[in-house]
This record gives structure tokens, C-alpha cells and sequence, in this order.
């Protein structure tokens, strides 16, 4: 399987180092190479942040992705920031309520997904990142599906357990948005 | 008959301290202490920088040497390690009340189960007499050649005892001297309770001993200690500021 | 092999302390370090151990000297502007030739300077870490799994020497996850050491722990006693890592997250007909001198690469007696090289433009 460098960036507070944990776990789970590395210090608290993610088959050199092929983004400054970075051919996800302008290159897919509008529709708020996840699932292939589930067992804290079913949903939907 | 002899506690290594200096007073109540309460083989001490800086040749017991006022941080690694054992420090005021006060302080906010027993004698000792923490104001050293003064923004006299009763934690504070016969069985009372305290698993203890240094405050023994009568004890009052013992009954 | 995990840098530090027997830590918050005292709070209460918040990071390395003077493993972590604080102690330690562990997760400085990675306390961790003449062992894990490998390395070695030991990693180190498989549980150790103060127990003489002499002869004598030690640790403790040196001409030297960037780097110059290729040195004291000096019969020039303007540069001139060009390619301040800034120097070696 081809080697998956992902960035996550958005703002303190939308999930990012979550969905980068789901997708480190499920990599766990089927053996292959990974690293996660967040953003760390004060924007963890709201500012911009970011969680790079990559999954491989051979072992990891920087954990710092230079040039992703998959793009999660969930505010305009991370478009900004990460587009012109994106390898020709890249996947960039972008959460089309928080985001209004589009993706400028024409060497890369894009993809517009409502999430946090589809999120706070189905009752779900703060999961805009599952459906995005989903969303990343159905068009990179990256992980598996029942790793994912199994990874989601792993990530979400024991006392927040009940959450499983609500992530899952999300990440459906977003599947489904795509396909 | 004996009459007289050496505390076990204590080894054969003589003294360095100066004629008229009280810190030998104090080693030797110490080493009763440690003598009478059978504790020998389980008590680690830990020596100061100052003047008792070589304690650690003078006491039997298993000693640890602290880098400038951090005794009572290694005493709480110490007794981390050790709980079963009987830990002590042995500071100056140097050592304790300036360079070390943040140690001393949440030390006793922890309530750590170890013994201090505090040096004051106003002046640092070992460097050539320099002004403590806790000089009195208007005293004449080597860095205020003018007397201690406030307004020249040298500070107050530091007052350990009434500084730590603000605090929950401590188990025991006593203020004593060692100036004469009286006062120092008094010590000896106060030394061993806070020894004593930490054997039954109470908490910190702290004994402050107000000290006198003839060489450094220029005076012949004899008037360094009328001076600890006349100067230091109106300063630092004398007396028990806190003792759970007491406020339980 | 046990089952891989997946855990933060700092995380596997701590889990690999407790692993190797360590049960007294002792620390004060600095990012980006914070996590190993977060672990260390959660699990030490639950087996025994004891977990600190120290009033400081001075007040937690003299805390680490306790418990280090009972000859029970100890440690303490920091970050940079907090390691500054603890070399006081850590010199004590030497002095008084006490083992002891200490992590620095690295953050660019000097000053305050920032929260971000670095390495640029290589000079202070290889030079001896406050006053007088001493080294610490010195460790720079590239991956979460030599974090919580050399964490049990070092504790055991420290012992071992009668030194302490720094684990030196940077924050990229600290936060990242990646799989790693746990060390087996190590078997207590620090019960059979005749120098430590737990009592007399009045069936010896007492011990003193003290790094104070004030006879200049036997100063100098207990020196050169530990520098004996030091030398007995260059022979035989040495680690580093070779990458593809066997027909390089080009050879980078990088520790750290610097050695996982450049490993992209040498891959793509590959790629490309270059021939390049690392020594990653793991051990930065004692100091790989031997494999470079060997390399330099081989390549023609060297390239460093660190989060810093040049420290360990300093090391491989002197390594290789300055037989061959040194080339330097750093970032400071948080800063990281991107594997494309380290081709591009890769690119002008080959070319023969520097």
C-alpha cells in the first residue's frame, strides 16, 4: 500500500489530535509503520493546530510531513497554510461550513464536506471531524474499516464509552456524503 | 564512676568550630538524642553549607553532604526512599532562612516526617561574616558596615518560627537557646521531642536554636552570650509556636 | 517479543523507568516534558512508588540526590531552561559520584526561548552539566522506541558507573506516537551498594555521601579516580548507528529527530545516484570518535545536521582530526530542517559547490 502522509490542522478543539489517534491506532492495529506528532504549546488551547500522521510500510524517517498527500482541514488559515504544500495528485478534505473558498490548485482532489453543519444536524456536535475522517476513509482507502472500529474502542476514554455509537454514525455519514 | 563522657552518637573527630561557639552545644544534644532514643543505626543525617558544613565527620550515624540550602529537599528524597528511618538536617541561617528558604518552606507545607534543627546565630559564620537573613537591625557586618538598615534596603530580620506556624502542615516549632544551663537542658527537651516526633510517624519538626558566634560578632564568649539574652531573644522570642501535641489535648 | 503500543515519547520514558526498577521521580511542569510527570502522578502511587511535584526543578534534582545517597534509583525530567537549573545539583551528584537519571526533552533557547524543539543543549549535556570536571552519560533516543530502550540503558548504566545519566531528547521526541514494544521488567536493582547512607545499623562504620574535600591532594586524587571510570564508559559504552556508510561518499552525522530527517533526505539523494550516508550517534558521551575517524579514510566530506548552530559540529572535526570538510546544516529557535533543506545541502557536497 502506498505510504499515507496526512495533515490535520484546524483549530484547538475540533478533534484533530483525536482523528490523527483513530488513524494512528487503526495503523497500530494492522502492523504497519506510523508515526502521529502533534502541534503542541499554547494553540492546543484554540489557536490553529495540527497533527500530522503517517502511515507507511516501511519504517518512518521525519515524522514531520513535508509534502502530505491526504489534507484534513477545518479552518481557512489551515488552507492557506497547507494547500500550495500538497503533493500533485494529494487528496484535500476541506469542512465546507467553516471554510467558504475553495481549493485553488487544479493538481489535487478536493473535496467539500458540510461537516460541522452535519454534525450539529445529527445532534452531534463537535464530531465534524469523524465525518470528515469518514469522508477520508471512503477516498483513501488508508486504513481499513474494521481497524477503525477497533481503534475507536482504543481511543475513546473508557468513561466516555457511550460515544462509541456517535462517532461511528459520523463517520457513516461521511462516508456516505462521498460515495 | 563516670561522670562525663561522649555521646556514642558522636565520633572522636574534635571540632573545628571556633572557642565560645554553641554549635558544639547543640551536636552534642543532638547525639544524646540519638543516644538515648537507640536510633543510631537508623538515622541518616544531612549537613548544611556554613559553618557545620562538616558535620558529617562529627555525627556516627550514615551522613549526606547537601549542596547551599538544599538539605531539607535531599532529607524529603531521603525519606522518600527511607521511610523507616530517622532523618535530619542540621542548617545554618544562611543555608536555611536565605539561599534555601523555598526548600525549608515547602518542606514544612508537605509536612515531610523528618527533624530540623536551625541554626541562628545572625551572621554567616564560615565565609567571614557577612549579614543573615535573620541579623538583628543595626548590626555591624563585613556587607553592612553601617549597621543593618531597612531603609537601605536590607531588610527585616527573618522569623522562621513565626513563618512556618502560618503553615498547616508543621507538627512541631520550638524557639530555643543554648546560652545557659537552664536553657540548655530546655534545648535538649525541645531536640528530642522533635526527634521523638518523627520515631512515632508525626510530621516536621523543627527546632530553632538561637546560636552565638563570637568571632564573627567580635565579642569574648562570655558576652556573646549575654548578647543572645540581650540582642537576639527580643527579636526571636523564645518558646513553642506550634505543637499539635498540645493543641490535640 | 511483547505487543506493540502505542505511546507518546515522554509516555514511554516514564512507563520504561518503572520498567527498569525506578520507583522515585521527582519533577516540576515545563513543556515539553509535562507528560512524563503526568504518568509518573498516575502510576507511581498505585505500585509503591513515589511521585513528587517538587517546589523546583533544584529542589527535584536534590530530591533525586536523597534518594540516589540510599543507592535506590531516582529521577528527574526537565526541559532546557529547567535542566539550567538542575546542573547545580547534577554537579553534587557528580561530585558526591551518585548515579541518577535525568531527561531533557529539549525546547530552543537560551533564556525563556521558546516551546518548540531543539537540540541545543548538546554543548551543556557533553560537557558536563555545572561546575568542575565531570560527564554524564548521554543518550539521544531518534524513535519512541530507543526513548523507552535507552531510558533503561541509562538508568542501569548510571548505576553501573556511578554517574549520572541524561537522556537527551528534544520535544518532537516527547510528543510524538509511535508503536513500541516495551522493555520486560527489569529485576530491582540498587540493594547491594556498600557507599549508601540507610543506617549504620550499628554494624559498620558510617558512610558519608559528601563532595566535599578540602586536602587539594586528595581532590585531585578522587578526580582522577573518577576520570578512570570515564575512560572504562568511552571504552565500553559507546552506541551509534551506521546507515548505508558502506560505499558512501558523502557521510551526515545526526542525532535525534535530525537523524530521522535526514534519513528521508538520504533516501531521495540516493534515488538520484548520490552516495550518501550516517552515522547516527547514540551515545553523544561518550562520543563515537572511532566509526568517524574510520570514515573519514573513506568519504570525502561530512555533513551535520542538528537543532542547533553547530554544537556537536565541533565533535566530528575533532573526531576526525579536521581530515576531511565538516558542512553544518541547522536550524535553530523551534525551527526544523525539512528533509528537502538537508538535500539540497546534500546536493551541493556532491556537486563539489562547497
Amino acid at each position: 500500500m502506498a505510504d499515507h502522509e496526512i495533515v490535520i490542522a484546524g483549530f484547538g478543539g475540533q478533534g484533530l489530535l483525536f482523528t490523527g489517534k483513530v488513524l494512528a491506532h487503526a495503523g497500530l492495529i494492522e502492523g504497519r509503520e506510523l508515526s502521529w506528532l502533534p502541534s503542541y504549546g499554547p494553540e492546543m488551547r484554540g489557536g490553529t493546530a495540527n497533527c500530522n500522521v503517517i502511515l507507511s510500510d516501511t519504517p518512518v524517517g521525519s515524522p514531520i510531513v513535508q509534502h502530505p498527500n491526504v489534507l484534513i482541514v477545518m479552518n481557512t488559515p489551515s488552507l492557506d497554510k497547507y494547500e500550495p504544500m500538497v503533493v500533485p495528485g494529494g487528496k484535500i478534505f476541506v469542512d465546507s461550513t467553516l471554510i467558504t473558498r475553495t481549493v485553488e490548485r487544479d493538481d489535487v482532489e478536493a473535496f467539500y464536506i458540510p461537516a460541522t453543519q452535519m454534525a450539529t444536524d445529527m445532534g452531534y456536535h463537535g464530531l465534524a471531524n469523524m465525518i470528515l475522517l469518514g469522508a477520508v476513509l471512503a477516498k483513501t482507502g488508508c486504513v481499513d474499516d474494521g481497524t477503525v472500529d477497533e481503534a475507536l474502542h482504543h481511543v475513546i476514554p473508557a468513561r466516555k464509552a457511550n460515544l462509541f455509537d456517535a462517532n461511528k454514525a459520523c463517520i457513516e455519514a461521511g462516508k456516505a456524503y462521498v460515495c | 564512676m563516670i561522670v562525663f563522657e561522649k555521646p556514642h552518637a558522636l565520633t572522636d573527630v574534635p571540632f573545628h568550630y571556633c572557642p565560645g561557639c554553641t554549635h558544639g552545644i547543640v551536636h552534642r544534644l543532638v547525639a544524646e538524642t540519638i543516644d538515648e532514643l537507640g536510633i543510631e543505626g537508623k538515622t541518616i543525617g544531612i549537613a548544611p553549607v556554613g559553618c557545620s558544613v562538616m558535620a558529617y565527620n562529627y555525627f556516627n550515624c550514615d551522613m549526606i553532604e547537601a549542596s547551599h540550602g538544599r538539605a531539607p529537599a535531599v532529607a524529603t528524597g531521603v525519606k522518600r526512599a527511607m521511610p523507616d528511618n530517622v532523618v535530619f538536617t542540621y542548617q545554618g541561617d544562611g543555608d536555611l532562612a536565605s539561599i534555601g528558604l523555598c526548600e525549608t518552606v515547602s518542606t514544612a507545607c508537605r509536612g515531610e516526617n523528618i527533624t530540623i534543627i536551625f541554626i541562628n546565630n545572625a551572621i554567616y559564620g564560615m565565609t567571614g561574616g557577612q549579614m543573615a537573613p535573620t541579623s538583628l537591625i543595626g548590626q555591624v557586618t563585613q556587607t553592612s558596615p553601617y549597621g543593618r538598615d531597612p531603609n537601605l534596603g536590607q531588610g527585616y530580620p527573618i522569623q522562621i518560627c513565626e513563618l512556618l506556624a502560618t503553615l498547616e502542615a508543621p507538627y512541631y516549632l520550638e524557639r530555643v537557646t543554648v546560652n545557659n544551663v537552664k536553657n540548655v537542658r530546655n534545648a535538649k527537651r525541645a531536640i528530642k521531642k522533635a526527634f521523638q516526633n518523627q520515631v512515632d510517624g508525626k510530621g516536621f519538626s523543627l527546632v530553632e536554636v538561637l546560636s552565638s558566634c563570637p568571632t564573627n560578632w567580635g565579642m569574648t564568649p562570655d558576652k556573646a552570650l549575654k548578647w543572645i539574652d540581650e540582642a537576639m531573644i527580643p527579636q526571636y522570642p523564645l518558646g513553642v509556636y506550634r505543637d499539635k501535641d498540645k493543641e490535640a489535648e | 517479543m511483547t505487543e506493540k503500543v502505542l505511546m507518546k515519547g515522554n509516555e514511554a520514558i516514564a512507563e520504561a523507568a518503572i520498567l527498569a526498577g525506578c520507583r522515585h521521580y521527582f519533577g516540576y511542569p515545563i513543556t515539553p516534558q509535562t507528560e512524563v510527570a503526568a504518568y509518573m502522578a498516575k502510576k507511581m502511587p498505585k505500585i509503591g512508588g513515589t511521585f513528587l511535584q517538587a517546589e523546583s526543578e533544584i529542589a527535584a534534582i536534590n530530591m533525586v540526590y536523597g534518594v540516589a545517597s540510599t543507592g535506590k534509583p531516582a529521577m528527574t525530567s526537565s526541559s532546557s531552561p529547567g535542566i539550567s537549573l538542575k546542573c547545580e545539583g547534577i554537579s553534587y551528584l557528580a561530585g558526591a559520584d551518585l548515579p541518577a537519571l535525568i531527561v531533557n526533552v529539549q525546547r530552543g533557547g537560551p533564556g525563556l526561548g521558546g516551546i518548540q524543539p531543539s537540540q541545543s543543549d548538546y554543548f551543556l549535556a557533553t560537557r558536563g552539566p555545572g561546575h568542575g570536571d565531570f560527564h554524564v552519560l548521554v543518550f539521544a533516543p531518534a524513535s519512541v522506541q530507543e526513548m523507552a530502550d535507552l531510558t533503561g540503558k541509562a538508568l542501569h548504566l548510571a548505576w553501573k558507573y556511578r554517574m549520572p545519566a541524561m537522556l537527551l531528547a528534544d520535544g518532537t521526541m516527547g510528543q510524538m506516537m509511535e508503536p513500541v514494544a516495551l522493555p520486560e521488567p527489569h529485576e530491582a536493582f540498587g540493594t547491594d551498594n556498600p557507599w549508601a547512607t540507610t543506617g549504620t545499623l550499628m554494624a559498620r562504620e558510617h558512610n558519608i555521601v559528601n563532595s566535599l574535600e578540602l586536602a587539594p591532594e586528595v581532590l585531585e586524587q578522587k578526580n582522577l579516580a573518577r576520570f578512570e571510570r570515564y575512560a572504562q564508559a568511552e571504552a565500553e559504552e559507546c552506541l551509534w548507528e551506521e546507515y548505508l556508510m558502506d560505499d558512501a561518499e558523502i557521510c551526515i552525522v545526526s542525532y535525534g529527530i535530525t537523524a530521522r530527517i535526514s534519513r528521508n533526505a538520504i533516501v531521495q539523494a540516493r534515488k538520484e545516484g548520490i552516495r550518501v550516508g550516517m552515522i547516527r550517534p547514540i551515545t553523544l558521551w561518550p562520543f563515537p570518535n572511532e566509526p568517524l575517524k574510520a570514515a573519514a579514510d573513506k568519504v570525502d566530506s561530512f555533513l551535520v545536521v542538528e537543532l542547533n548552530m553547530g554544537q556537536m559540529k565541533e565533535d566530528v572535526e575533532l573526531a576526525i582530526r579536521c581530515r576531511k570538510p565538516v558542512d553544518f546544516c541547522g536550524r535553530v529557535g523551534g525551527m526544523i530542517p525539512t528533509p528537502d533543506e538537508v538535500l539540497d545541502h546534500i546536493h551541493a557536497l556532491a556537486e563539489g559547490r562547497r
